[in-house]
């Protein structure tokens, strides 16, 4: 038992109990349907763009990039243009790599000593960047996804990732049942199993476990909910999905109506992504806009050719040539040095 | 070396399971030979640095300022202002975990704060508490905690066991940098004059003296003679270095250890004989007492002091009138002047773009600062066709070559120093990818912790890279380490010494300098090292 996940798992089974509560125990469904829906919203953008804000007004006082490869040096040397960038092409390059591919997680090995450390092996251990990549891709897919619910008439490039995304369809197409059962989307059920994966690693891999903050686990319980709860509504008890739109919609246009006959499960998947969006700013969930900001990264290797400025560069004490050679004039003149003052 | 244990022994000593119970909760033990001594407060109060005192850290009472809480969180407050590095450094980190396993410092000791990322954590705990208000609400469930001297006492222990090398960042899927993260917490230890010795006395020298070693002018070119003379004795040319001399060319500046101790000492005689072959080919060159070190052991105490120490650079070649600048072997020297030389103390506006004054290239990828790297300007005279090289001359090496953490991660200089080598050897064998280029492991002993007390830790540190010479001495009989740097020619031999002792250590220079055929040498039958060279020793007989 582990206090860290202990609690993150608490306190996202209390999160969803408050809903169940609001909702089917006091019937607050304007405050949850439009109140914390519209306050989580404006917390998210707000706090999101305020911290971005204030990475951005420290300055990068120094050009750092980490690099990965061969420098620009001499014409024949075969240069690693984006691995050591030159350029701000190559930094868009090696930054889009990064942040499309996880280039970085790319690279992990794994340390293994065999024969009582005789021999250290780094093994190509590539699971951490599969399930990061799936699960990150995943939850994109299912934003992108979500868009529908909050533009009308839906716009071209989320029918087609939907398009893309639906795995099989299922539609049952007769006169009577015109739905059917609806299409499967891999993204939601990618998105679980990689968080799931996420976990699971957190929990077990001793090192991971070691390391692992309540805040740690807490991002990835509540993504568990929020993907189970939408899992639920879409396959199992297959919510309303026209008055959900009707309804998001409104709240799209500043004039918020409730929707009728959704059932508690979409207040519960409602609130959770709202709890979500609040936490968001204050996480390091932010590395989501840090990672454009880094400054090992986003910067290209070229500080010998061009002139990097510090904006706060100050003056600073120096010992002087003229000071060093007061002090050691007569010696240096005695071992034959020249010197500034001599006899 | 003689507290070590056996190899065998250390090697059984290091789990890297971590302990049942959390970070947070496991007291920091400071351990002999895992730590270096405590500033000496003369040499701290020479440059001017607050709270120099006597104090050791084996000590309960650190005889800290009163207010030394409060120094720290400004001091940090203001790092955060000014760097952006760290603040987002300190927000982003999801501890995935990636970098973990890949410190040396933690692949050696198996100490879980020696996790790049638990190293942040140390500092990035009190930063949460201290700076973001989720953190002081949550407290130890978001990972906060309050600065305490056991905190301290942490925070100097295990960036005490961080050489900046930064292989950590390379691994990230952001970039964090705990070298850089690390950087910044010893510059916050030295506000309360927490520093080591190894650091502060030679940072102190170097202000005085123009080099970490205090060596004093006289004394720095009765050194050069000395070489001067055992060159004579080997290759039969006395060659003539000149000093401080105004209306040189190129001024060369590279670290003082190398004109200090074996094995850098060939190293710097191989540096004297380049030059006086290219003399006649138009090589007008010029070596500094004043600016008589590369390396910057500013860099390992504050931002500031670094570049105290670095300005010599320019105001010497300003002085003496030269056109741009060439730079001996060394590693953070190298990351000092490729990514902050410039930045702090130029524009070098006083100077020209580096041309070769042998082949005529000129060196564009230098053209702002000036200052261009030997392997550069070896690897271009070669391709040029400019060096008379005999290779076999070091037939009897089987040589691996070790990149060094900062021009390889702050620089990307991999391949010129490559190509040098298989001109002048003939059996040349890379060490095992993982181990090598980008993601070559650290000597173990980089940013200040080459000092004898700290010898358990240097061990530890360097395992993996003695591991990978273990593997090319095993495989293909290497027994002889090249490297572009100076601390790697002091610490190296030490480390082969107790993982591998067949191997032993050499610089770029040296190597160099065997192979080059003189005009007017004596028929040599031994290397710079006085070692009989394969098939020639019974000619001298
Ligand atoms: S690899 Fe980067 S993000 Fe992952 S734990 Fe290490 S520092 Fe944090
Ligand atoms: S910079 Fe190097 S020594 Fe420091 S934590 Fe990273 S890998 Fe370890």
């Amino acid at each position: 038992m582990n206090e860290n996940y202990m609690f993150s798992l608490m306190a996202v089974i209390l999160l969803f109990l408050l809903a169940v509560l609001g909702v089917d125990g006091f019937g607050l469904y304007s405050f949850f349907g439009i109140f914390v829906p519209y306050l989580s919203f404006a917390v998210f953008v707000g706090f999101f763009l305020y911290r971005v804000i204030g990475w951005a007004r420290s300055p990068v006082p120094f050009r750092i990039p980490t690099t990965c490869g061969q420098g620009k040096s001499l014409p024949w040397i075969k240069h690693a243009p984006i691995d050591n960038p030159s350029t701000t092409g190559g930094v868009v390059v090696r930054m889009l790599l990064e942040i499309v591919l996880f280039r970085s997680l790319f690279r992990n090995v794994k340390l293994q000593f065999r024969e009582r450390g005789a021999k250290i092996f780094y093994d190509w251990e590539l699971w951490l960047w599969i399930a990061a990549l799936a699960f990150h891709w995943a939850f994109f897919a299912v934003v992108v996804r979500h868009l529908r619910f909050f533009t009308e008439p839906t716009p071209g490039f989320v029918k087609f990732f939907e398009y893309m995304d639906s795995f099989f369809r299922v539609e049952i197409l007769t006169d009577v049942v015109q739905i059917g059962l609806p299409a499967m989307f891999i993204s939601g059920f990618v998105l679980l199993v990689a968080v799931v994966y996420l976990l699971l690693r957190r929990m077990f891999i001793p090192k991971v476990k070691y390391i692992s903050l309540s805040s740690d686990y807490f991002p990835l319980f509540l993504i568990i909910a929020i993907a189970v709860s939408g899992i639920l509504m879409r396959y199992v008890s297959k919510v309303d999905i026209v008055s959900v739109k009707a309804f998001t919609l409104s709240l799209v246009k500043l004039s918020p109506a409730l929707p009728e006959g959704v059932g508690t499960i979409f207040y519960v998947h409602l609130f959770l992504v709202c709890v979500l969006l609040v936490y968001f700013p204050f996480s390091k969930l932010m590395h989501m806009g840090g990672v454009f900001m880094s400054p090992t990264r986003n910067l290209a290797n070229n500080t010998r050719m061009k002139r990097h400025v510090n904006p706060w560069n100050y003056p600073v004490d120096v010992h002087t040539y003229e000071e060093y050679e007061e002090e050691f004039r007569d010696k240096m003149i005695e071992a034959g040095l020249p010197v500034e003052k001599g006899e | 070396m003689s507290d070590l244990p056996k190899p065998d022994e250390f090697l059984d000593t290091i789990d890297h399971k971590p302990p049942p119970k959390g970070w947070m909760d496991t007291p920091t033990q400071i351990k002999p030979g895992m730590y270096c001594y405590a500033s000496n407060p003369k040499s701290v109060e020479y440059v001017g640095l607050p709270n120099a005192r006597q104090w050791n850290p084996l000590d309960d009472d650190w005889g800290l300022p009163e207010n030394w809480r409060q120094i720290l969180h400004e001091g940090f407050k203001e790092r955060l202002d000014r760097f952006r590095s760290i603040k987002v450094f300190m927000d982003i980190c999801v501890r995935c975990g990636a970098c973990a396993d890949k410190c040396h410092f933690f692949i050696g000791t198996g100490d879980p704060k020696n996790m790049p990322v638990l190293r942040a954590e140390l500092l990035r705990s009190v930063y949460r508490n201290d700076f973001t208000t989720v953190g002081k609400i949550f407290g130890r469930l978001n990972g906060s905690r309050k600065m305490t001297l056991d905190v301290l006492k942490e925070w100097w222990y295990y960036l005490f066991q961080c050489t900046e090398c930064r292989r950590c960042s390379v691994f990230c899927p952001y970039g964090i940098d705990t070298a850089e993260i690390t950087i910044m917490g010893r510059e916050l230890l030295n506000l309360l004059g927490l520093n080591i010795d190894w650091i502060a006395t030679p940072v102190a020298n170097c202000y005085r003296t123009g080099n970490h070693l205090g060596i004093q002018p006289h004394a720095y070119k009765d050194m050069l003679d000395f070489f001067v003379d055992d060159i004579e004795e080997v290759t039969g040319v006395r060659v003539e270095p000149s000093f401080n001399k105004k209306g040189a060319d190129v001024l060369f500046i590279t670290p003082s250890g190398d004109v200090f101790a074996d094995p850098g000492t060939y190293t710097a005689m191989g540096y004297l004989i380049l030059f006086h072959y290219l003399k006649d080919m138009g090589l007008d060159i010029t070596w500094s007492t004043y600016a008589s070190e590369g390396g910057n052991f500013g860099f390992f105490t504050s931002h500031e002091m670094m570049k105290r120490l670095n300005s010599k650079m320019y105001a010497e070649a300003k002085r003496l009138g030269v056109k741009w600048i060439l730079g001996g072997e060394c590693g953070h020297m190298w990351r000092v002047i490729h990514q902050y030389m410039d930045t702090m103390n130029g524009p070098a506006d006083f100077m020209e773009t580096p041309v070769s004054p042998i082949t005529g290239t000129r060196f564009e990828n230098a053209a702002s600062t000036k200052m261009v790297h030997i392997a550069e300007f070896l690897a271009d005279l070669i391709k040029h066709g400019k060096l008379n090289l005999d290779p076999s001359r070091n037939d009897h090496l089987k040589v691996t070559y070790h990149d060094s953490c900062n021009p390889a991660r702050g620089m990307g200089l991999l391949d010129e120093p490559r190509y040098v080598i298989q001109n002048v050897c003939n059996h040349f064998y890379e060490m095992p990818p993982n181990t090598i280029r980008e993601q070559t492991f650290c000597c173990g002993s980089g940013s200040g912790l080459n000092a004898g007390e700290d010898m358990e830790l240097r061990m530890a540190g360097g395992l993996p890279r003695a591991n990978a010479v273990k593997y090319v001495h095993e495989k293909h009989g290497v027994n002889m380490l090249s490297c572009v740097c100076a601390i790697d020619r002091a610490v190296l031999p030490a480390l082969m010494e107790y993982w591998v002792p067949e191997v032993d250590v050499t610089g770029l220079c040296e190597l160099v300098a065997n192979a080059l055929i003189i005009p007017g040498e004596k028929k040599k039958t031994t290397d710079l090292r006085g070692e009989d060279l394969p098939g020639m020793e019974d000619e001298d007989v």
